[in-house]
Protein backbone atom coordinates (compact mmCIF):
# COMPACT_ATOMS: atom_id res chain seq x y z
CA UNK A 1 0.00 0.00 0.00
CA UNK A 2 1.45 3.82 -1.31
CA UNK A 3 -0.65 4.89 2.29
CA UNK A 4 -2.11 3.29 4.74
CA UNK A 5 -4.55 4.74 7.14
CA UNK A 6 -5.62 3.39 10.29
CA UNK A 7 -8.45 4.26 12.95
CA UNK A 8 -7.84 7.93 12.01
CA UNK A 9 -9.54 10.36 14.38
CA UNK A 10 -9.77 14.49 13.91
CA UNK A 11 -11.24 16.47 16.52
CA UNK A 12 -12.19 20.00 16.44
CA UNK A 13 -12.50 21.56 19.81
CA UNK A 14 -13.78 18.06 21.13
CA UNK A 15 -16.12 17.56 18.36
CA UNK A 16 -15.13 14.31 16.42
CA UNK A 17 -15.07 14.86 12.36
CA UNK A 18 -13.56 12.13 11.69
CA UNK A 19 -14.22 9.16 14.20
CA UNK A 20 -11.42 6.44 13.27
CA UNK A 21 -11.77 5.33 9.84
CA UNK A 22 -9.34 3.00 7.91
CA UNK A 23 -8.11 3.77 4.43
CA UNK A 24 -5.62 2.77 1.88
CA UNK A 25 -4.28 3.40 -1.75
CA UNK A 26 -2.05 1.25 -3.25
CA UNK A 27 0.22 2.19 -5.80
CA UNK A 28 -1.17 3.01 -9.60
CA UNK A 29 -5.24 3.67 -7.95
CA UNK A 30 -7.27 6.00 -8.44
CA UNK A 31 -9.71 6.25 -4.92
CA UNK A 32 -12.37 8.29 -4.09
CA UNK A 33 -13.86 9.44 -0.78
CA UNK A 34 -17.15 10.16 -1.58
CA UNK A 35 -20.06 11.64 0.60
CA UNK A 36 -21.66 14.73 1.65
CA UNK A 37 -20.99 18.10 3.01
CA UNK A 38 -19.49 17.98 6.97
CA UNK A 39 -19.07 13.95 6.25
CA UNK A 40 -15.40 14.64 7.23
CA UNK A 41 -13.98 14.25 4.02
CA UNK A 42 -11.90 17.44 3.52
CA UNK A 43 -10.82 16.63 7.27
CA UNK A 44 -9.69 13.37 6.08
CA UNK A 45 -7.31 14.71 3.55
CA UNK A 46 -6.21 17.51 5.56
CA UNK A 47 -5.07 15.36 8.08
CA UNK A 48 -3.54 12.77 5.71
CA UNK A 49 -1.09 16.12 4.89
CA UNK A 50 -0.36 17.11 8.38
CA UNK A 51 -2.27 20.25 7.98
CA UNK A 52 -4.67 19.34 10.69
CA UNK A 53 -3.48 17.34 14.20
CA UNK A 54 -4.95 13.97 14.44
CA UNK A 55 -4.49 10.95 16.00
CA UNK A 56 -4.29 7.36 14.04
CA UNK A 57 -2.88 3.89 15.03
CA UNK A 58 -0.99 4.43 11.97
CA UNK A 59 -0.19 6.26 9.10
CA UNK A 60 2.34 5.58 6.43
CA UNK A 61 3.00 6.72 3.68
CA UNK A 62 5.81 4.45 1.26
CA UNK A 63 6.22 2.43 4.03
CA UNK A 64 7.43 5.50 6.40
CA UNK A 65 4.92 7.06 9.41
CA UNK A 66 4.18 10.08 8.44
CA UNK A 67 2.28 10.76 12.18
CA UNK A 68 4.78 12.98 13.30
CA UNK A 69 5.98 14.81 9.69
CA UNK A 70 5.93 18.40 9.07
CA UNK A 71 3.62 19.86 6.33
CA UNK A 72 6.50 20.83 3.87
CA UNK A 73 8.20 17.49 4.29
CA UNK A 74 5.78 15.74 2.34
CA UNK A 75 5.43 17.45 -0.77
CA UNK A 76 9.35 16.78 -1.39
CA UNK A 77 8.20 12.64 -0.31
CA UNK A 78 6.08 12.59 -3.76
CA UNK A 79 2.88 13.34 -1.50
CA UNK A 80 1.36 16.34 -2.69
CA UNK A 81 -2.17 18.00 -2.12
CA UNK A 82 -4.06 20.00 -4.08
CA UNK A 83 -5.64 22.18 -1.66
CA UNK A 84 -9.36 23.01 -1.14
CA UNK A 85 -10.50 26.39 -2.96
CA UNK A 86 -7.45 25.99 -5.10
CA UNK A 87 -4.65 27.84 -3.09
CA UNK A 88 -3.23 29.21 -6.10
CA UNK A 89 -1.10 32.79 -5.73
CA UNK A 90 -3.53 34.90 -6.83
CA UNK A 91 -0.81 37.80 -7.51
CA UNK A 92 1.61 35.62 -9.47
CA UNK A 93 1.73 35.09 -12.84
CA UNK A 94 0.62 31.19 -14.01
CA UNK A 95 4.02 30.92 -14.87
CA UNK A 96 5.26 31.59 -11.14
CA UNK A 97 2.58 29.86 -10.26
CA UNK A 98 4.01 26.59 -11.96
CA UNK A 99 7.86 27.14 -10.79
CA UNK A 100 6.36 27.44 -7.15
CA UNK A 101 5.02 23.74 -7.62
CA UNK A 102 8.82 22.20 -8.08
CA UNK A 103 10.36 24.16 -4.87
CA UNK A 104 10.20 21.26 -3.18
CA UNK A 105 12.24 19.53 -5.89
CA UNK A 106 14.56 22.42 -6.14
CA UNK A 107 12.78 24.00 -9.22
CA UNK A 108 11.79 22.61 -12.78
CA UNK A 109 10.67 23.76 -15.68
CA UNK A 110 7.05 25.28 -16.19
CA UNK A 111 7.16 24.32 -20.08
CA UNK A 112 6.87 20.74 -18.73
CA UNK A 113 3.39 21.11 -18.34
CA UNK A 114 2.39 23.08 -21.10
CA UNK A 115 1.91 19.81 -23.24
CA UNK A 116 -1.42 18.84 -21.01
CA UNK A 117 -2.33 22.26 -20.05
CA UNK A 118 -2.43 24.25 -23.65
CA UNK A 119 -5.01 26.90 -21.65
CA UNK A 120 -2.72 27.27 -18.95
CA UNK A 121 0.14 28.03 -22.09
CA UNK A 122 -1.45 30.82 -23.75
CA UNK A 123 -1.84 32.55 -20.18
CA UNK A 124 1.38 31.92 -18.99
CA UNK A 125 2.11 35.70 -18.88
CA UNK A 126 -1.26 36.24 -17.03
CA UNK A 127 -1.86 36.67 -12.89
CA UNK A 128 -3.26 33.58 -11.83
CA UNK A 129 -6.45 35.40 -10.23
CA UNK A 130 -7.35 36.95 -13.23
CA UNK A 131 -8.27 33.33 -14.38
CA UNK A 132 -11.61 31.49 -14.37
CA UNK A 133 -12.92 29.19 -11.77
CA UNK A 134 -12.05 26.54 -14.27
CA UNK A 135 -8.23 27.96 -15.32
CA UNK A 136 -7.66 27.95 -11.63
CA UNK A 137 -8.44 24.73 -11.08
CA UNK A 138 -6.46 23.86 -14.13
CA UNK A 139 -3.39 25.32 -12.36
CA UNK A 140 -3.39 24.16 -9.11
CA UNK A 141 -3.63 20.67 -10.53
CA UNK A 142 -0.74 21.53 -12.54
CA UNK A 143 1.00 23.07 -10.07
CA UNK A 144 1.16 19.75 -8.17
CA UNK A 145 2.60 18.13 -11.14
CA UNK A 146 5.17 20.55 -11.23
CA UNK A 147 6.12 18.65 -7.90
CA UNK A 148 6.24 15.09 -9.70
CA UNK A 149 3.77 13.79 -6.90
CA UNK A 150 3.61 9.82 -6.69
CA UNK A 151 0.74 10.39 -4.74
CA UNK A 152 -1.74 13.63 -5.61
CA UNK A 153 -4.56 14.25 -3.06
CA UNK A 154 -7.29 16.27 -4.93
CA UNK A 155 -9.66 18.26 -2.83
CA UNK A 156 -13.28 18.86 -4.58
CA UNK A 157 -11.82 20.01 -7.79
CA UNK A 158 -14.88 20.09 -9.14
CA UNK A 159 -16.15 22.62 -6.60
CA UNK A 160 -18.54 25.77 -8.00
CA UNK A 161 -17.43 25.21 -11.95
CA UNK A 162 -19.91 24.96 -14.67
CA UNK A 163 -21.05 21.40 -15.96
CA UNK A 164 -18.39 21.40 -18.81
CA UNK A 165 -15.67 22.71 -17.13
CA UNK A 166 -16.08 20.03 -14.44
CA UNK A 167 -16.34 17.60 -17.41
CA UNK A 168 -13.19 19.22 -18.43
CA UNK A 169 -11.16 18.87 -14.88
CA UNK A 170 -12.44 14.70 -14.21
CA UNK A 171 -10.74 14.45 -18.08
CA UNK A 172 -7.45 15.63 -16.60
CA UNK A 173 -7.97 13.50 -13.21
CA UNK A 174 -7.91 10.43 -15.59
CA UNK A 175 -5.18 11.50 -17.84
CA UNK A 176 -2.90 11.89 -14.65
CA UNK A 177 -4.21 8.68 -13.00
CA UNK A 178 -3.47 7.04 -16.68
CA UNK A 179 0.18 8.33 -16.19
CA UNK A 180 1.15 6.25 -13.35
CA UNK A 181 0.15 8.52 -10.85
CA UNK A 182 -1.57 7.37 -7.51
CA UNK A 183 -4.98 9.49 -6.91
CA UNK A 184 -6.83 9.35 -3.48
CA UNK A 185 -10.20 12.11 -4.82
CA UNK A 186 -12.51 13.80 -2.47
CA UNK A 187 -15.58 14.78 -4.56
CA UNK A 188 -19.31 15.58 -3.80
CA UNK A 189 -19.80 14.74 -6.99
CA UNK A 190 -20.37 11.24 -6.52
CA UNK A 191 -21.70 9.79 -10.30
CA UNK A 192 -17.96 11.50 -11.83
CA UNK A 193 -16.15 10.03 -9.11
CA UNK A 194 -17.18 6.82 -9.01
CA UNK A 195 -16.41 6.94 -12.93
CA UNK A 196 -13.37 8.08 -12.83
CA UNK A 197 -11.92 5.79 -9.73
CA UNK A 198 -11.33 2.18 -9.55
CA UNK A 199 -12.27 2.18 -5.73
CA UNK A 200 -14.21 4.48 -3.53
CA UNK A 201 -15.23 4.82 0.21
CA UNK A 202 -18.15 6.54 0.99
CA UNK A 203 -17.76 8.81 4.02
CA UNK A 204 -20.99 9.51 6.28
CA UNK A 205 -20.99 11.81 9.52
CA UNK A 206 -17.06 10.82 10.09
CA UNK A 207 -17.31 7.35 9.43
CA UNK A 208 -17.06 5.04 6.60
CA UNK A 209 -19.94 3.60 5.47
CA UNK A 210 -19.54 1.89 2.60
CA UNK A 211 -15.96 0.85 0.49
CA UNK A 212 -15.69 -1.32 -2.35
CA UNK A 213 -14.80 -1.08 -5.89
CA UNK A 214 -16.17 1.85 -7.79
CA UNK A 215 -18.47 -0.27 -10.06
CA UNK A 216 -20.23 -1.82 -6.97
CA UNK A 217 -20.83 1.52 -5.51
CA UNK A 218 -21.80 2.43 -8.72
CA UNK A 219 -24.51 -0.46 -8.71
CA UNK A 220 -25.34 -0.30 -4.97
CA UNK A 221 -28.82 1.01 -3.88
CA UNK A 222 -28.00 2.90 -1.06
CA UNK A 223 -25.12 5.44 -2.88
CA UNK A 224 -27.63 4.91 -5.79
CA UNK A 225 -30.86 6.76 -3.57
CA UNK A 226 -28.19 8.99 -1.13
CA UNK A 227 -25.61 10.05 -3.62
CA UNK A 228 -26.64 9.84 -7.25
CA UNK A 229 -29.90 11.13 -6.88
CA UNK A 230 -31.97 8.50 -8.98
CA UNK A 231 -34.96 7.37 -7.21
CA UNK A 232 -36.33 4.71 -5.31
CA UNK A 233 -36.76 1.51 -7.85
CA UNK A 234 -40.28 0.70 -7.19
CA UNK B 1 12.51 48.09 -12.72
CA UNK B 2 12.38 47.15 -16.22
CA UNK B 3 9.58 49.61 -16.92
CA UNK B 4 11.43 52.19 -15.67
CA UNK B 5 14.85 52.24 -17.14
CA UNK B 6 13.94 50.07 -20.71
CA UNK B 7 17.42 50.25 -21.95
CA UNK B 8 16.80 46.93 -23.92
CA UNK B 9 19.50 46.51 -26.51
CA UNK B 10 21.30 49.20 -25.48
CA UNK B 11 23.67 48.01 -22.47
CA UNK B 12 26.12 51.12 -23.01
CA UNK B 13 23.65 53.42 -21.86
CA UNK B 14 22.93 51.45 -18.67
CA UNK B 15 26.72 51.65 -18.23
CA UNK B 16 26.95 55.05 -19.30
CA UNK B 17 23.83 55.38 -16.28
CA UNK B 18 25.63 53.77 -13.33
CA UNK B 19 28.99 55.74 -14.33
CA UNK B 20 27.25 59.17 -14.14
CA UNK B 21 25.55 58.17 -10.97
CA UNK B 22 28.93 57.14 -9.30
CA UNK B 23 30.32 59.85 -10.06
CA UNK B 24 27.70 62.15 -8.60
CA UNK B 25 28.16 60.00 -5.66
CA UNK B 26 31.48 60.25 -5.09
CA UNK B 27 31.78 64.07 -5.55
CA UNK B 28 28.37 64.79 -3.75
CA UNK B 29 29.72 65.40 -0.47
CA UNK B 30 32.36 68.26 -1.23
CA UNK B 31 29.29 70.02 -2.83
CA UNK B 32 27.40 69.42 0.14
CA UNK B 33 30.18 70.18 2.37
CA UNK B 34 30.08 74.00 0.39
CA UNK B 35 26.92 74.14 1.54
CA UNK B 36 27.59 73.36 5.02
CA UNK B 37 28.87 70.52 7.09
CA UNK B 38 25.52 69.89 8.52
CA UNK B 39 24.50 68.77 5.29
CA UNK B 40 27.25 66.09 4.84
CA UNK B 41 25.53 64.72 8.26
CA UNK B 42 22.04 64.94 7.37
CA UNK B 43 23.14 63.17 4.09
CA UNK B 44 24.54 60.27 6.42
CA UNK B 45 21.60 59.79 7.97
CA UNK B 46 19.37 59.56 5.23
CA UNK B 47 22.19 56.52 4.07
CA UNK B 48 21.29 55.30 7.52
CA UNK B 49 17.40 55.13 7.07
CA UNK B 50 18.39 53.75 3.71
CA UNK B 51 20.28 50.61 5.51
CA UNK B 52 17.07 50.43 8.15
CA UNK B 53 14.64 50.73 5.28
CA UNK B 54 16.03 48.06 3.08
CA UNK B 55 16.70 45.71 6.57
CA UNK B 56 13.02 46.32 7.29
CA UNK B 57 11.97 45.86 3.15
CA UNK B 58 12.54 42.16 4.08
CA UNK B 59 10.62 41.70 6.65
CA UNK B 60 7.79 43.73 5.28
CA UNK B 61 8.21 43.71 1.35
CA UNK B 62 9.46 40.43 1.16
CA UNK B 63 7.60 37.96 3.58
CA UNK B 64 4.64 40.63 4.43
CA UNK B 65 5.05 40.59 8.10
CA UNK B 66 4.34 43.90 9.40
CA UNK B 67 6.99 44.94 12.27
CA UNK B 68 6.25 48.30 13.95
CA UNK B 69 8.78 47.57 16.43
CA UNK B 70 11.60 47.58 13.70
CA UNK B 71 13.60 50.25 15.87
CA UNK B 72 14.57 47.99 18.55
CA UNK B 73 17.15 46.01 16.81
CA UNK B 74 18.61 49.08 15.55
CA UNK B 75 19.17 49.95 19.05
CA UNK B 76 20.48 46.65 19.55
CA UNK B 77 23.12 47.21 17.00
CA UNK B 78 23.94 50.34 18.16
CA UNK B 79 24.19 49.53 22.32
CA UNK B 80 26.55 46.43 21.01
CA UNK B 81 28.71 49.22 19.59
CA UNK B 82 28.56 51.39 22.14
CA UNK B 83 29.48 48.76 25.17
CA UNK B 84 32.23 47.34 23.23
CA UNK B 85 33.82 50.88 22.16
CA UNK B 86 33.83 53.26 24.66
CA UNK B 87 35.36 54.07 28.11
CA UNK B 88 31.63 52.93 30.02
CA UNK B 89 32.95 49.34 30.15
CA UNK B 90 36.22 50.31 29.40
CA UNK B 91 36.22 47.57 25.87
CA UNK B 92 37.73 49.16 22.87
CA UNK B 93 37.47 46.46 20.17
CA UNK B 94 37.57 47.52 16.48
CA UNK B 95 34.67 48.13 14.39
CA UNK B 96 34.91 45.37 11.97
CA UNK B 97 35.01 42.89 14.98
CA UNK B 98 31.83 44.54 16.61
CA UNK B 99 29.95 45.15 13.42
CA UNK B 100 29.69 41.56 12.46
CA UNK B 101 29.08 40.93 16.57
CA UNK B 102 25.95 43.20 16.59
CA UNK B 103 24.24 41.57 13.62
CA UNK B 104 24.29 38.55 15.14
CA UNK B 105 22.74 39.83 18.34
CA UNK B 106 20.25 41.93 16.56
CA UNK B 107 19.29 38.79 14.35
CA UNK B 108 19.29 36.52 17.56
CA UNK B 109 16.67 39.36 19.05
CA UNK B 110 15.03 39.10 15.46
CA UNK B 111 14.08 35.35 15.86
CA UNK B 112 13.47 35.74 19.50
CA UNK B 113 10.44 38.29 18.47
CA UNK B 114 10.00 35.99 15.37
CA UNK B 115 9.43 32.85 17.45
CA UNK B 116 6.42 33.61 19.19
CA UNK B 117 4.64 35.65 16.58
CA UNK B 118 5.11 32.80 13.83
CA UNK B 119 0.72 32.44 14.02
CA UNK B 120 0.06 36.15 13.94
CA UNK B 121 -0.79 37.67 11.06
CA UNK B 122 -1.41 41.60 9.83
CA UNK B 123 -2.91 43.67 13.01
CA UNK B 124 -2.25 41.43 15.22
CA UNK B 125 1.87 40.64 14.44
CA UNK B 126 2.17 44.16 14.57
CA UNK B 127 0.79 44.80 17.85
CA UNK B 128 3.13 42.12 18.88
CA UNK B 129 6.13 43.82 17.24
CA UNK B 130 4.98 47.53 18.41
CA UNK B 131 5.20 45.98 22.11
CA UNK B 132 8.55 44.57 21.67
CA UNK B 133 10.44 47.83 19.90
CA UNK B 134 8.80 49.74 23.53
CA UNK B 135 10.08 46.73 25.50
CA UNK B 136 14.22 47.18 24.36
CA UNK B 137 13.50 50.37 24.65
CA UNK B 138 12.40 50.15 28.20
CA UNK B 139 15.01 47.89 29.22
CA UNK B 140 17.78 50.03 27.75
CA UNK B 141 16.26 52.79 30.15
CA UNK B 142 16.19 50.77 33.02
CA UNK B 143 19.26 48.28 32.80
CA UNK B 144 21.40 51.16 35.11
CA UNK B 145 20.90 49.05 38.01
CA UNK B 146 21.60 46.84 39.99
CA UNK B 147 24.68 46.51 37.36
CA UNK B 148 25.30 49.34 35.31
CA UNK B 149 25.34 48.18 31.75
CA UNK B 150 23.61 50.60 29.80
CA UNK B 151 23.36 54.39 32.01
CA UNK B 152 19.72 54.17 31.46
CA UNK B 153 18.60 57.54 30.26
CA UNK B 154 21.77 59.29 30.19
CA UNK B 155 22.90 57.09 27.50
CA UNK B 156 26.77 56.28 26.48
CA UNK B 157 29.04 59.03 25.33
CA UNK B 158 32.16 59.30 24.34
CA UNK B 159 32.07 55.98 21.55
CA UNK B 160 34.78 55.77 19.68
CA UNK B 161 34.79 56.32 15.97
CA UNK B 162 35.28 53.38 13.50
CA UNK B 163 39.40 53.42 13.31
CA UNK B 164 41.12 50.71 11.03
CA UNK B 165 45.14 50.77 11.32
CA UNK B 166 45.84 54.05 12.68
CA UNK B 167 43.61 56.09 10.45
CA UNK B 168 40.23 57.53 11.96
CA UNK B 169 37.04 57.94 10.37
CA UNK B 170 36.08 60.51 13.10
CA UNK B 171 39.10 63.47 12.59
CA UNK B 172 39.75 65.83 9.91
CA UNK B 173 42.64 65.38 7.35
CA UNK B 174 43.74 67.06 3.96
CA UNK B 175 44.63 63.99 1.64
CA UNK B 176 45.36 64.96 -1.79
CA UNK B 177 44.88 68.49 -1.59
CA UNK B 178 41.07 67.41 -0.27
CA UNK B 179 39.70 67.92 2.56
CA UNK B 180 38.25 64.93 4.24
CA UNK B 181 35.91 65.67 7.23
CA UNK B 182 34.75 63.26 9.66
CA UNK B 183 31.20 63.11 8.26
CA UNK B 184 32.68 63.15 4.51
CA UNK B 185 34.75 59.89 5.64
CA UNK B 186 31.99 58.01 7.05
CA UNK B 187 29.69 59.20 4.16
CA UNK B 188 31.80 56.89 1.82
CA UNK B 189 32.08 53.83 4.29
CA UNK B 190 28.20 54.18 4.48
CA UNK B 191 27.33 54.56 0.70
CA UNK B 192 30.17 51.26 0.41
CA UNK B 193 27.55 49.48 3.08
CA UNK B 194 24.88 50.29 1.39
CA UNK B 195 25.81 49.42 -1.87
CA UNK B 196 26.74 46.09 -0.23
CA UNK B 197 23.46 45.95 1.60
CA UNK B 198 21.45 46.92 -1.72
CA UNK B 199 23.34 44.25 -3.72
CA UNK B 200 22.24 41.32 -1.04
CA UNK B 201 18.59 42.38 -1.44
CA UNK B 202 18.56 42.08 -5.27
CA UNK B 203 19.96 38.76 -4.81
CA UNK B 204 17.36 37.94 -2.20
CA UNK B 205 15.07 38.62 -4.33
CA UNK B 206 15.43 36.52 -7.09
CA UNK B 207 17.02 33.56 -4.71
CA UNK B 208 14.85 30.44 -3.82
CA UNK B 209 14.71 32.48 -0.28
CA UNK B 210 12.98 34.96 -1.91
CA UNK B 211 10.55 33.25 -4.14
CA UNK B 212 9.55 31.26 -0.84
CA UNK B 213 8.86 34.34 1.05
CA UNK B 214 6.69 35.79 -1.73
CA UNK B 215 4.65 32.57 -1.36
CA UNK B 216 4.59 32.95 2.16
CA UNK B 217 2.97 36.43 1.51
CA UNK B 218 0.28 35.30 -1.05
CA UNK B 219 -0.99 32.19 0.68
CA UNK B 220 0.87 30.70 3.90
CA UNK B 221 -1.28 27.06 3.34
CA UNK B 222 -0.67 26.54 0.44
CA UNK B 223 3.01 27.83 0.45
CA UNK B 224 3.57 24.78 2.87
CA UNK B 225 1.37 22.49 0.40
CA UNK B 226 4.46 23.41 -1.61
CA UNK B 227 6.90 22.34 0.69
CA UNK B 228 8.18 25.68 2.02
CA UNK B 229 9.36 25.62 5.64
CA UNK B 230 7.32 28.34 6.72
CA UNK B 231 8.27 28.74 10.03
CA UNK B 232 12.01 28.65 9.13
CA UNK B 233 11.39 31.05 6.47
CA UNK B 234 9.40 33.76 8.62
CA UNK B 235 12.20 33.52 11.52
CA UNK B 236 15.02 34.42 8.78
CA UNK B 237 12.90 37.02 7.38
CA UNK B 238 12.88 38.47 11.13
CA UNK B 239 16.36 37.29 11.41
CA UNK B 240 17.93 39.09 8.09
CA UNK B 241 16.15 41.68 8.61
CA UNK B 242 17.30 42.51 11.91
CA UNK B 243 20.81 42.07 11.14
CA UNK B 244 20.48 44.54 8.93
CA UNK B 245 18.99 46.80 11.24
CA UNK B 246 21.82 45.83 13.74
CA UNK B 247 24.84 46.80 11.28
CA UNK B 248 23.16 50.41 10.42
CA UNK B 249 22.41 50.56 14.52
CA UNK B 250 26.88 49.93 15.17
CA UNK B 251 27.66 52.40 12.38
CA UNK B 252 24.61 54.97 14.01
CA UNK B 253 26.39 54.90 17.29
CA UNK B 254 30.31 55.40 16.03
CA UNK B 255 28.96 58.74 13.80
CA UNK B 256 27.03 59.88 16.57
CA UNK B 257 29.45 59.00 19.58
CA UNK B 258 26.73 59.20 21.71
CA UNK B 259 23.28 57.11 21.79
CA UNK B 260 20.56 57.33 24.53
CA UNK B 261 17.17 55.13 24.82
CA UNK B 262 15.73 58.68 23.00
CA UNK B 263 16.84 57.77 19.73
CA UNK B 264 14.73 54.49 19.20
CA UNK B 265 11.37 55.48 20.12
CA UNK B 266 8.03 54.19 18.27
CA UNK B 267 8.48 57.69 15.85
CA UNK B 268 11.50 56.32 14.40
CA UNK B 269 9.73 52.55 13.82
CA UNK B 270 6.70 54.42 12.08
CA UNK B 271 8.98 56.49 10.06
CA UNK B 272 10.76 53.81 8.70
CA UNK B 273 7.76 51.66 7.99
CA UNK B 274 6.84 54.86 6.43
CA UNK B 275 9.47 55.08 4.15
CA UNK B 276 9.23 51.28 3.18
CA UNK B 277 5.60 51.88 2.32
CA UNK B 278 5.74 55.17 0.54
CA UNK B 279 8.32 54.11 -1.18
CA UNK B 280 6.85 50.93 -2.63
CA UNK B 281 6.94 47.69 -0.44
CA UNK B 282 9.05 45.10 -1.61
CA UNK B 283 10.10 47.11 -4.56
CA UNK B 284 14.29 47.55 -3.48
CA UNK B 285 14.41 51.22 -5.82
CA UNK B 286 11.61 52.50 -4.12
CA UNK B 287 12.15 51.72 -0.32
CA UNK B 288 15.70 53.64 -1.06
CA UNK B 289 13.68 56.21 -2.67
CA UNK B 290 11.58 56.19 -0.27
CA UNK B 291 13.89 56.39 2.86
CA UNK B 292 15.94 59.43 0.86
CA UNK B 293 12.98 61.46 0.72
CA UNK B 294 11.31 61.48 4.02
CA UNK B 295 15.02 62.14 5.21
CA UNK B 296 15.58 65.03 3.20
CA UNK B 297 12.52 66.35 2.70
CA UNK B 298 12.05 67.77 6.38
CA UNK B 299 15.25 68.53 6.56
CA UNK B 300 14.69 70.78 3.54
CA UNK B 301 11.80 72.18 4.77
CA UNK B 302 13.56 73.05 8.21
CA UNK B 303 15.66 75.38 5.70
CA UNK B 304 12.93 76.61 3.74
CA UNK B 305 9.88 77.23 6.27
CA UNK B 306 11.31 79.91 8.16
CA UNK B 307 12.51 82.10 4.78
CA UNK B 308 9.49 81.70 2.95
CA UNK B 309 7.68 82.82 5.53
CA UNK B 310 9.57 86.24 6.05
CA UNK B 311 9.13 86.40 2.52
CA UNK B 312 5.23 86.10 2.14
CA UNK B 313 4.01 87.93 5.77
CA UNK B 314 7.12 89.86 6.69
CA UNK B 315 7.59 88.11 9.86
CA UNK B 316 7.35 84.80 11.32
CA UNK B 317 3.54 83.23 11.76
CA UNK B 318 3.93 80.07 12.73
CA UNK B 319 6.84 78.37 14.53
CA UNK B 320 8.94 75.97 11.77
CA UNK B 321 8.94 73.07 13.70
CA UNK B 322 5.16 72.77 13.63
CA UNK B 323 4.67 74.04 10.12
CA UNK B 324 7.44 71.67 9.25
CA UNK B 325 5.88 68.57 10.54
CA UNK B 326 2.69 69.60 9.34
CA UNK B 327 3.76 69.91 5.53
CA UNK B 328 5.42 66.56 6.05
CA UNK B 329 2.19 64.77 7.41
CA UNK B 330 0.18 66.35 4.29
CA UNK B 331 2.77 65.58 1.83
CA UNK B 332 2.36 61.57 3.53
CA UNK B 333 -1.19 61.82 2.88
CA UNK B 334 -0.83 62.93 -0.65
CA UNK B 335 1.26 60.85 -1.61
CA UNK B 336 -0.21 57.48 -0.25
CA UNK B 337 -4.06 59.03 -1.69
CA UNK B 338 -2.51 59.62 -5.25
CA UNK B 339 0.52 56.49 -5.36
CA UNK B 340 -1.87 53.80 -2.62
CA UNK B 341 1.03 51.26 -3.65
CA UNK B 342 3.93 53.53 -3.36
CA UNK B 343 5.88 55.96 -5.53
CA UNK B 344 7.93 52.81 -7.13
CA UNK B 345 5.72 50.05 -6.18
CA UNK B 346 6.82 46.58 -6.90
CA UNK B 347 5.10 44.41 -9.61
CA UNK B 348 2.98 42.53 -7.46
CA UNK B 349 2.02 45.13 -5.24
CA UNK B 350 0.88 46.99 -7.99
CA UNK B 351 -1.30 44.08 -8.80
CA UNK B 352 -2.85 43.52 -5.09
CA UNK B 353 -3.92 47.26 -5.20
CA UNK B 354 -5.67 47.10 -9.03
CA UNK B 355 -7.38 44.27 -7.92
CA UNK B 356 -9.21 45.49 -5.10
CA UNK B 357 -9.70 49.01 -6.63
CA UNK B 358 -13.33 49.31 -7.46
Amino acid sequence: MLLDVKHLEVHYRGIAAVKGIDLAVAAGELVCLIGANGAGKTSTLKAICRLIPSQASAMAYAGRDIRRSAVHELPRTGLVMVPEGRGIFAQLTVQENLAMGAYARGGGDPESQYAAFPRLKERRHQIAGTLSGGEQQMLAIARALMGEPKLLLLDEPSMGLAPMMVEKIFEIVRDIAARGVTILLVEQNARLALQAASRGYVMESGSIALAGSARELLDDRRVKEAYLGEARSA
Amino acid sequence: MKQYFNAKGKPWLVWIGFALVGVVLAVLPFALAQVGTSWVRITNYAILYVLLALGLNIVVGFAGLLDLGYIAFYAVGAYTYALLASPHLNIHLPFWVILPIGAGIAALFGALLGAPTLKLRGDYLAIVTLGFGEIVRIFLNNLSQPVNLTNGPQGIARIDPFQLNGFSFGTYEKFIGLEFSGPIKYYYLLLVVALAIILVNVRLQNSRIGRAWEAIREDEIAARSMGINTRNLKLLAFAMGASFGGVAGGMFSAIQGFISPESFVLVESIMVVSMVVLGGMGNIAGVVLGALLLSFVPEILRWTVEPAQRALFGRMLVDPEVIRMLLFGLALVLIMLFRPAGLLPSAVRRRELAERAP
